[in-house]
């Protein structure tokens, strides 16, 4: 038993912690001198482009992979000592086509799949399943089967099954990921409750900064081979998040607060081709009749050479 | 196709009966791994495994031990290979493939080398049902109790890693070894159901009926049960309409079982 005073001590302890570490698939190394903390609480990004590592990075926090050199400590252990309080929620987890399980037993799986034998599920693990499907708004959906589901409730379904053990460390890979806007709202929005009001760590792989940002404390940058870690206040640079990405970033922020990352084309370096980018006023004359009619002349025109083409190539 | 009036007093005779017993006994084992075969995206691994057994079979006759010790063998040392590989291996089409052309083709040279091999060829790759000895269904009875027991054992574990490995792997389940047991598993009840429709068949009778079962089903348990019971009407009614009609039994077990299957994804289509 943990008395107050210990918990406070560890409430204040990081829950994951790299000291040097280093990750190597075979000879190759993937990124080093990993030298950063998340503190409890937290809602972490970790950013970088294709092929960085940022899944290795999830791997070696699991336990999966192990480091090459260094170490790392996940909620005050060793990694993959702790995974019980760990919920994973990988990439297209939830891409189960050849599968016709319900979501009811795909959560439930994250109780009863790591219990070997065969017995009838418990009562108190369905009642459990039951009250994450209502705080993900999946109840009415719990007896359809995964494949049946749209995208964004395929992964609340992932999360939900991550849920299930009441993990105080979240880890998710790219959950935003071929989701359509109001999807991407909704898993950001549960992200924050779970964060807010239940005080989870959450970690999250992301490609899209911007829809993130309202509930993010800090980044993880895997840059040039290495972890960088920023918190809110530094992570929004445009010049780091130019080299990250290799294409020119501007931070904006807007008369409300509100600040979201974009791409700003009269900051291209010149050897780049031109933007594609449209005055929505331009864009809905192209739409106007008097166009359409104009373009389906032209197509009609169009039409008939090729007809014309056609038949003397048949001759 | 030649209607037999003498049909009834054939089904009474004891090799017919031992095919209706031995029916029972490969449906169980059919049962107990197509819906993890189909979940594991292993379906090409298992008509693999099946292929790997023939040299196995045809050897077997060249050295004058039982087929069915030649034909596990192979496919069991198979599993073991593909299983210690890794559930992604399994879906290396090109790699399982070649091995698959390359075994067909050794158990074509090892029936060259032997008379006795070559008559027993086309029963290695069609299925001899009618020639099952209560030998063999003892054994077959046996085998079923102990791959029932494992299922029971595993169930959940190998149902949770086969939708996602490292899920499973990061709650500390022994993912390499579950993919490993059931891959043995696999090796062994393909050389149970190769006496049924054969090793170029037995797609239909492993993988088939389970994927019909889950197209009428939502819960794992229920897909198994309803996967036994398709492969039990296929070979049951197989062995009936070829009896009556004249007909080879592989050939009606494997198209009950296809068309049971078209007719279900027919009718999936329209309710979509």
């Amino acid at each position: 038993m943990t008395s107050p005073a210990d918990d406070k001590q560890n409430n204040s302890a990081p829950i994951i912690e790299f000291i040097d570490a280093e990750i190597k698939r075979g000879s190759q190394t993937i990124w080093s001198h990993g030298n950063f903390s998340l503190p409890r609480g937290s809602v972490t990004a970790i950013v970088g482009t294709n092929g960085t590592g940022k899944t290795t990075m999830l791997s070696a926090e699991l336990g999966i992979l192990p480091l090459s050199s260094g170490k790392l400590n996940v909620l005050g252990a060793p990694a993959g000592k702790n995974n019980a309080r760990i919920g994973y929620v990988p990439q297209n987890y939830t891409e189960i086509s050849e599968s016709n399980i319900t979501v009811f037993d795909f959560v439930l799986l994250g109780i009863s799949g790591s219990r070997w034998g065969f017995m009838p599920s418990r009562k108190q693990d369905r009642e459990e399943v039951n009250k994450i499907l209502e705080f993900v708004r999946l109840q009415e959906h719990s007896y359809k089967r995964i494949r049946e589901l749209s995208g964004g409730q395929r992964q609340r379904a992932a999360i939900a099954q991550a849920l299930v053990n009441k993990p105080e460390l979240l880890i998710l890979d790219e959950p935003l990921a071929n989701l359509d806007i109001s999807s991407q709202n909704s898993i950001v929005e549960l992200l924050s409750q779970l964060n807010k009001k239940m005080g989870m760590t959450i970690q999250v792989v992301a490609h899209d900064l911007n829809i993130l940002l309202p509930i993010l404390t800090g980044a993880v940058y895997l840059l040039d081979g290495h972890p960088h870690y920023s918190s809110m206040n530094n992570m929004l640079d445009s010049q780091l998040l130019t080299h990250l990405y290799g294409t020119k970033v501007e931070i904006i922020t807007t008369p409300q607060g509100d600040m979201f990352v974009t791409h700003n084309s009269a900051m291209e370096p010149s050897s780049r081709t031109v933007h594609d980018e449209h005055l929505t006023k331009d864009a809905a004359q192209w739409h106007s009749a008097q166009q359409a009619q104009a373009r389906l002349e032209a197509n009609h025109h169009n039409h008939a050479d090729s007809q014309e083409s056609q038949d003397l190539q048949e001759d | 196709m030649l209607y037999n009036p003498e049909w009834m007093t054939v089904l009474q005779t004891s090799f017919v009966q031992r095919a209706f017993i031995a029916g029972i006994l490969i449906s169980i084992a059919a049962a107990a791994v197509g819906y993890f075969v189909i979940t594991r995206k292993s379906t090409f691994a298992t008509h693999a495994l099946a292929h790997i057994g023939l040299p196995g079979a045809t050897g077997a006759v060249l050295l004058g031990i039982p087929v069915l010790w030649g034909m596990g063998l192979f496919a069991i040392g198979g599993a073991l290979v593909i299983g210690a590989l890794g559930k992604r291996a399994s879906d290396r089409e090109v790699a399982t493939g070649s091995v698959l052309a390359f075994a067909t083709a050794l158990g074509l040279y090892f029936s060259n080398l032997s008379s006795g091999a070559a008559k027993q060829m086309q029963s290695i790759l069609f299925g001899s049902v009618l020639t099952i000895t209560e030998d063999q269904l003892i054994i077959f009875a046996l085998f079923d109790v102990i791959l029932v027991a494992l299922l029971l054992i595993i169930f959940r574990p190998l149902l949770f890693s086969s939708l996602d490995e490292n899920v499973a792997r990061a709650k500390g389940l022994p993912v390499t070894l579950l993919g490993i047991i059931f891959m043995v598993m696999m090796g062994s009840v393909i050389t149970v159901a190769v006496p049924a429709v054969g090793t170029l068949l037995i797609f239909a009778l492993v993988i088939t009926p389970a994927d019909t079962a889950m197209m009428i089903t939502r819960s794992p348990l229920r897909a198994i049960i309803a996967t036994f019971v398709i492969c039990l009407v296929s070979i049951w009614g197989g062995l009936l309409l070829s009896t009556i009609f004249d007909m080879p039994p592989s050939f009606v077990i494997v198209t009950i079982s296809v068309v049971i299957w078209l007719v279900t994804k027919a009718i999936a289509a329209i309710r979509k």
